[in-house]
């Protein structure tokens, strides 16, 4: 049996390449298990949990344990793509924490309103980012019961 | 901002004295400086949240976040956890639930119903500690809560 279908996936959605980069960084240096899976906008996001367009079967897309979500990005930005998820019956159930360099007030409770699981601003170290992934990492994927986990 | 969420109070829905208790210790073992307060049920949760019933015209400051217990008499947690997520005034709040089921049901159900995530009850007090240790570290000093919009210092 592949080990990668064992732990489910993060997924991320941002637009740029470096902040994908200093992420997945920061995951291997937490040793986090999960695999990440990266795409560019919300409308690619979209396209991964319907399994459309290039997701589309038999492309694999795992269902993800979490989905970590940038606001602003081109063609469909996460706002947009927050309200999509979340008001999807077989989506919403996926815990969505929005990653943003936003710290406008209206952002944060709008995305709460919306129905984000949380808001944490993007650090701008990696020292800081590798903060936030610790601290993402034993709250989300060690103390929390996450959804659709068979025990 | 971040003064006056240390001061908004972490409010609990726990029928269970003995819970309630073990949360209490947990906090202050781990410094946490938000105030907890209590209530038993759904019902008493909800009169909290909306200063009605027993809670008309007492101060009852808006919590930072709610730890939802689902087993509860009279109105139980899921209830309560649906019409809080679907009141516009109320559902910005992040609610935590913290319940000993393991159900799938309850699980994906509250996922569902739009609780911030679900945690269950660890059986030690050890693993109690912990547990509130990443919590006050994830919630209270990692994630931005909801702005207060002023209600945090009412009194």
């Amino acid at each position: 049996m592949d080990p990668k279908k064992e732990v489910p996936p993060i997924l991320m959605a941002e637009d740029d390449a470096d902040d994908r980069l200093i992420t997945r960084k920061a995951l291997e240096q937490n040793r986090v298990a999960n695999p990440l899976i990266t795409v560019g906008d919300g409308e690619e996001l979209l396209d991964y949990l319907h399994r459309r367009g290039k997701y589309a079967p038999p492309a694999p897309a795992p269902t993800p344990c979490i989905i970590l979500l940038d606001l602003n990005m081109p063609k469909m930005d996460g706002r947009e793509a927050l309200k999509l998820i979340k008001l999807d019956p077989e989506l919403r159930k996926i815990p969505v924490v929005i990653l943003t360099t936003s710290k406008a007030e209206e952002d944060i409770l709008r995305t709460y309103n919306t129905g984000a699981n949380s808001y944490i601003t993007k650090p701008v170290t990696f020292p800081g980012l590798l903060d936030v992934i610790r601290s993402l990492k034993s709250y989300w994927l060690e103390i929390v019961d996450l959804p659709g986990k068979k025990d | 901002m971040i003064k006056a969420l240390e001061t908004a109070p972490i409010l609990m829905a726990d029928d269970d004295d003995g819970d309630r208790l073990l949360t209490y210790r947990a906090l202050e073992k781990n410094q946490v400086p938000n105030l907890l307060v209590t209530v038993m049920n759904g019902e008493e949760l909800l009169d909290y949240l909306r200063r009605t019933g027993k809670f008309a015209g007492l101060p009852a400051p808006k919590p930072c976040m709610v730890l939802l217990d689902l087993n509860m008499p009279r109105m139980d947690g899921r209830e309560a956890l649906r019409v809080i997520k679907a009141d516009p005034g109320l559902r910005n709040i992040p609610v935590v639930v913290l319940s000993t089921s393991r159900a799938p049901e309850d699980v994906e159900g509250s996922y569902d119903a739009g609780a911030n995530s679900y945690i269950i009850k660890p059986a030690t007090f050890d693993g109690l500690v912990q547990m509130i240790g990443s919590l006050k570290e994830y919630w209270l000093e990692m994630v931005e809560l909801p702005p207060n919009n002023g209600t945090s210092l009412r009194a």
